[in-house]
């Protein structure tokens, strides 16, 4: 799991890589599309979609002749584990602090 | 307590037995006592955390010797109802220096009824953190970064 998210971390270090994790947050796109969208060309494209996707932050499917890359629920909610993990538990903590505090109060 | 996710963003959300007022002091001026003592990037024990109630304000961290790390930034300040702050914390648990790599937390209070408030929270840009993680990483190597840390807090609450 941690070497996993740092993967994912570092397929995001690069700003090409981030600029199309975005456009894929957005909606699916194919490969084409994003490289109209973005000043690098498709085979640079299609090599940052082949760091995103080993990365497990996104993922592809074939629609006819093209190939349909969008984000990876799974390797995003990996991502993002740490972060939920830490708010809930500091609500759940700030929860017992307001209740109590309020309970003193009375 | 449920939590939810979206591409680049936490929420998170409870409700709370207590008034939209006492819930929106609560967090903001006793932060210090619900957050854990882990979250530290000082050298030394933490003496309070403060929370300046202001926009342009900063979350502070004061340690028992004077020392201070200020780790994210009043961006919204709006009391009882909303507050927003950066979260300029690299992936690696150190103070993030650039804010275009720097996340933010928009917390909102809504009185469900004048004694029980929904407090809703949402941590967003989590991708903005990216930049920079992998130059950082191979100097301090993979294990003591971030989920290091996540790994001790959640030791310590559970």
């Amino acid at each position: 799991m941690v070497t996993y998210q740092g993967d994912g971390w570092t397929a995001l270090g690069d700003p090409t890589r981030r600029a199309i994790f975005e456009l894929l947050a957005d909606r699916p796109r194919a490969v084409g599309e994003l490289a109209s969208d973005l000043p690098v060309s498709r085979p640079a494209v299609s090599q940052h979609l082949k760091v995103l996707k080993e990365a497990g932050l996104v993922m592809d499917r074939a629609e006819g002749t093209r190939r349909i890359y969008r984000l990876d629920p799974d390797g995003l909610a990996a991502l993002r584990s740490n972060l939920e993990r830490f708010w809930g538990r500091a609500l759940v903590a700030y929860k017992a602090t307001v209740e109590q505090s309020t309970k003193e109060d009375r | 307590m449920s939590t939810q996710a979206a591409a680049t963003t936490v929420r998170s959300s409870i409700v709370v037995e207590a008034s939209i007022e006492r819930a929106f002091s609560v967090f903001t001026e006793d932060f210090g006592s619900f957050k854990p003592r882990e979250h530290n990037m000082l050298e030394v024990d933490i003496a309070e955390t403060v929370f300046e109630p202001r926009v342009g304000g900063h979350l502070y961290d004061r340690g028992v010797d004077g020392s201070e790390c200020r780790w994210a930034r009043v961006l919204a300040y709006e009391p009882p109802e909303r507050v927003v702050f950066s979260w300029d914390i690299s992936p690696q648990w150190q103070i993030e220096t650039d804010v275009d790599k720097t996340s933010e937390v928009e917390v909102r209070f809504i009185a469900e009824t004048p004694e029980r408030t929904r407090v809703e929270l949402e941590h967003r840009n989590l991708d903005r953190h990216g930049d920079g993680w992998e130059g950082v990483r191979e100097g301090v190597g993979g294990d003591e970064g971030w989920p290091l840390y996540l790994r001790r807090f959640s030791e310590v609450l559970s």
